[in-house]
């Protein structure tokens, strides 16, 4: 009989002490090789210290939440006469486990052979440094290439520390997200694409824009379920007597409120020439329809909303971004626009910051409709409601004015008849 | 002008390009190959197979030359001679079977060959110069497989006496004196060759050894046997140039020496093939002189690959092979990646010379192991017990880092040391795998149980 101790093993680079978090024996527990004595806690990750040999505990060191120095004896287990002190076991680095409970103890932490039978390879563990070569037969490269594994990160329990089949599939194995950041193969390179054509006129228009123009974006909430109930009863009764009239979308309606609202701000219906220093207000209302293509985005131009009816503008609008997307649109079609509309449907998001198209002074920038509960004064009321976020040029246009203007959107937008009444 | 277009265009149909196109082919990729002669490049035509065949013609001549003389075997013989013509036609027949059935296998997989020669116009666009015929050629992805041709030497230049491999492995009557500038292994092969079929053989070499890229303990069964074999060997000693009689003026540390020769037989070297059909107009990066290629094989333009020799040394069919399948599977989708761990080289020296992963030049720190052929029953049948298979490990984990043989048919444990370093075998996955007996391969098992202190037979 003799008492052997274990000591507090190095559990990690850097670590100089831990704390002690859970005792798994007591005194007078038969223990076996590899069970698990403690877990003690570093700043890093939960540590599981395993039993170096068979035996009966005699004497545990320590309490909950004492924090002890690596080295420091924890157990002291009594063996058989034979066994021998594991001097270099105990001084190996303890491999982490995330959790105290562990479902099974790791492999890297299975017994070493003892000194009568000597093997002379020691398990490397992974990962490797960048660069260093894989130990892998080439079905196993190509396996872990499939799938896009990096073999510089997978530890190789083979000999040498090669990495085997058995390896991989203990990576396949792993739970998704338990392995993945660490053997994911890492990706190399990069691609340039030259920006240039439609693209490069896009970036220095943007860049122009948002150099020069100081934005100020306001955001409100429209209630727009009568305007929706209009647009459905006027799309059911749109192919009576035969006419072959276009489907109505939001955007003729938003055309044909906000043609309203200019007439009574025609500040911002204008061209802002920042550098003689003029503005041009614009009597004609010509409507900017920001449009993705393939391409990117293009802005072709509704001219004269004014003086078109609500089925002309629908008509108009499919034209147009017909011919944006299939690049068929004149250049008469994509300029001169005097105040721009951007909508991205349902992808319209809550709140977006759109940038003006220059040298304009506004742009009005449609949300996503949903249902949404509407406090109506006695109760909630499912509403459909849609956020519209518009931008400014703030040298020009003050923050009061936009608020104003905002306002006037919003309740042409809540009240549609008032869009048709002329007045 | 004929136009034609194509997902995948080669140009080359040596080792690198035929593979890159048969590969293609079974992978459905629409793929025109461009070679200028015969297909199978250099190793088919006028390298590996010519000279191994005049290698064995050369054995066999000296085999029964020493069964005509007094020898161990009891076997009586009258003094046999040579028809080298005839061995040459013989040759030429099997390098015709072999670039045949390469066009064969070509064909089965649907790939195009164009006969011309190729000029490339820009990365994408190919002009093939044909007989009053040119064609145009726009391609997806283009691979560069040119592969190389020897090097000449400004003041030995080819010509009547004075010829490269090509030439050498085309001689219709054995040059009575061969002179050979260069021991490297094309030279020592076919001047190894000439003095067994009779040719009274000088080597001119500038380093102070034969074969200066091997250890000079694996060259030495080498030399040992040049000596045997009578042949001169000058080493220190630099080719100057023709003298006016035509011998070969040599300059060596004792003075400066003319060797009369019939033939002088230039091997310093070969290059690559990268001039005189618009490559350089593509401004593609380099490594010295050889195209730079990453784990694709892609060089520093898109869709623009390059395999083979003008991606560098070492300079092997096999490589190549290996790099036009990379290639093909890349283009057709497949994840692939240049990962390979180990590419043998043989040197069809008398003895063999086979080398896979690092000498002990290399790995410094690295155990070596050496067991000599003289303690195997097999290598004593042969009557040639010269040599040794060497095995360098990594003392900690016994890795294989690298394995050497020397010896008399040694070329054909090439495949076992390199499937060793491709599968990371360790001295203990070889020492117990039971190699038959009675093989020259058993070699292999001794030394690496005697890298483990465990040799049985020595």
């Amino acid at each position: 009989m003799q008492e052997l101790e274990i000591k507090l093993p190095d559990v990690g680079e850097g670590v100089t002490e831990a704390e002690l978090v859970e005792w798994h024996v007591k005194p007078g527990d038969l223990v076996r090789e590899d069970d698990i004595l403690a877990a003690v806690m570093t700043d890093k990750a939960t540590v599981e210290i395993p039993s170096l040999y068979d035996g009966k505990v005699t004497w545990v060191g320590g309490e909950i939440g004492d924090t002890v120095p690596v080295g420091t004896v924890l157990v002291k287990i009594a063996t058989e006469a034979d066994a021998v002190p594991d001097v270099g076991r105990a001084a190996e680095p303890v491999e982490e486990v995330v959790s105290a409970k562990a479902e099974a103890p790791k492999p890297a932490v299975k017994p070493t052979p003892s000194p009568a039978k000597p093997v002379p390879v020691r398990t490397v563990g992974a990962p490797r440094a960048e660069g260093a070569r894989v130990l892998a037969s080439p079905a196993v490269r190509k396996r872990a290439r499939d799938a896009g594994i990096d073999l510089r990160q997978v530890p190789g329990r083979g000999p040498g520390g090669r990495v085997e089949h058995a390896d991989l599939d203990a990576v396949f194995a792993a739970p998704r997200g338990a392995v993945s950041g660490a053997v994911r193969m890492r990706a190399q390179g990069m691609d340039e694409i030259k920006v240039v054509g439609l693209r490069r006129k896009i970036a220095d228009r943007m860049a122009l824009a948002n150099e020069r123009i100081p934005h100020i974006t306001v955001v409100e909430e429209v209630d727009v379920t009568a305007l929706e109930d209009l647009r459905a009863t006027m799309n059911q009764g749109r192919n009576q007597k035969g006419a072959e009239k276009p489907k109505l979308t939001l955007l003729p309606f938003l055309t044909a409120m906000l043609t309203k609202a200019l007439r009574d701000h025609p500040e911002m219906n204008a061209h802002f020439d920042d550098e003689a220093g003029v503005i041009h207000r614009h009597n004609a209302a010509h409507i900017g329809i920001a449009t993705m293509t393939d391409g990117g985005l293009i802005v072709p131009v509704l001219r004269h909303a004014e003086a078109l009816g609500l089925f002309e503008t629908a008509g108009e609008i499919t034209r147009l971004s017909q011919a944006a997307r299939t690049g068929k649109a004149t250049r008469e079609e994509l300029t001169g626009s005097t105040i721009t509309i951007t909508s991205l449907g349902p992808l319209g998001a809550i709140v977006t910051t759109p940038i003006i198209n220059h040298p304009e002074v506004a742009i009005i920038g449609i949300n996503k409709m949903a249902m949404r509960p509407h406090w109506d004064g006695s109760q909630f009321v499912p509403r459909k409601m849609m956020n519209i976020s518009c931008s400014f040029d703030h040298r020009v246009i003050d923050g009061w004015d936009a608020a104003v203007f905002v306002q006037r959107l919003k309740t042409l937008l809540e009240t549609p008849a008032l869009i048709f009444v002329e007045d | 002008m004929q136009q034609k277009t194509c997902k995948l265009l080669i140009i080359g149909a040596g080792p690198g390009g035929y593979v890159c196109g048969i590969r293609a082919g079974q992978l459905g990729i629409d793929t025109i190959v461009v070679e200028s002669e015969k297909p199978g490049g250099t190793c088919l035509n006028v390298g590996c197979i010519p000279s191994k065949a005049l290698i064995h013609a050369a054995e066999q001549f000296e085999t029964v030359k020493h069964a005509a003389g007094e020898n161990p075997l009891g076997i009586s013989a009258s003094d046999p001679v040579i028809d080298l013509g005839q061995t040459v036609d013989w040759k030429n027949g099997i390098v015709k079977r072999l670039t045949g059935g390469v066009a064969g296998l070509l064909k089965k997989s649907k790939v195009q060959v164009v006969e011309g020669t190729a000029r490339i116009l820009d990365g994408k666009t190919v002009l093939v110069e044909r007989d009053g015929d040119p064609l145009r050629i726009r391609c997806d992805h283009l691979v560069l497989a040119t592969g190389s041709a020897p090097v000449e030497l400004p003041f030995l230049p080819f010509g009547e006496t004075v010829i490269s491999s090509t030439e050498a492995l085309d001689l219709r009557a054995v040059p009575d004196r061969l002179a050979v500038v260069g021991a490297g292994y094309i030279g020592l092969e076919i001047g190894m060759a000439m003095a067994k079929l009779g040719s009274e053989v000088t080597l001119v070499e500038a380093a102070d050894r034969i074969l200066p890229q091997y250890d000079a303990q694996l060259t030495a069964p080498v030399a040992a046997r040049l000596k045997a074999l009578g042949i001169r060997c000058l080493l220190n000693a630099k080719a100057e140039g023709l003298t006016g009689a035509g011998d070969l003026s040599v300059e060596t540390s004792g003075g400066s020496e003319d060797i009369a020769a019939d033939r002088i037989l230039v091997t310093v070297g070969r290059r690559p093939v990268l001039d005189g059909f618009g490559v350089e107009d593509l401004g593609l990066d380099r490594t010295g002189p050889f195209l730079r290629v990453d784990e694709l094989c892609a060089t520093s333009m898109r869709e623009v690959y390059a395999i083979g020799d003008i991606t560098g040394e070492p300079m092997l069919a096999h490589r190549a092979m290996a790099q036009g399948k990379l290639v093909a599977e890349h283009i057709a989708g497949l994840s692939v990646g240049w990962d390979k761990q180990a590419i043998p080289a043989v040197c069809f020296t008398d003895p063999e010379i086979v080398t896979v992963g690092q000498g002990p030049g290399e790995a410094p720190d690295a155990k070596l192991s050496l067991f000599p052929l003289q303690a195997n029953g097999r290598a004593l049948t042969l009557e040639r017990a010269d040599g040794f298979v060497r095995i360098v490990s990594d003392p900690d984990s016994e890795r294989v880092l690298g394995i050497q043989a020397v010896g008399v048919g040694v070329s054909e444990l090439a495949g076992e040391f390199a499937l060793a370093l491709e599968m990371a075998a360790t001295l203990t996955d070889i020492a117990d795998t039971i190699h038959a007996h009675p093989t020259l391969g058993e070699t292999v098992q001794e030394v690496a149980l005697m890298g483990l202190g465990q040799a049985l037979h020595i």
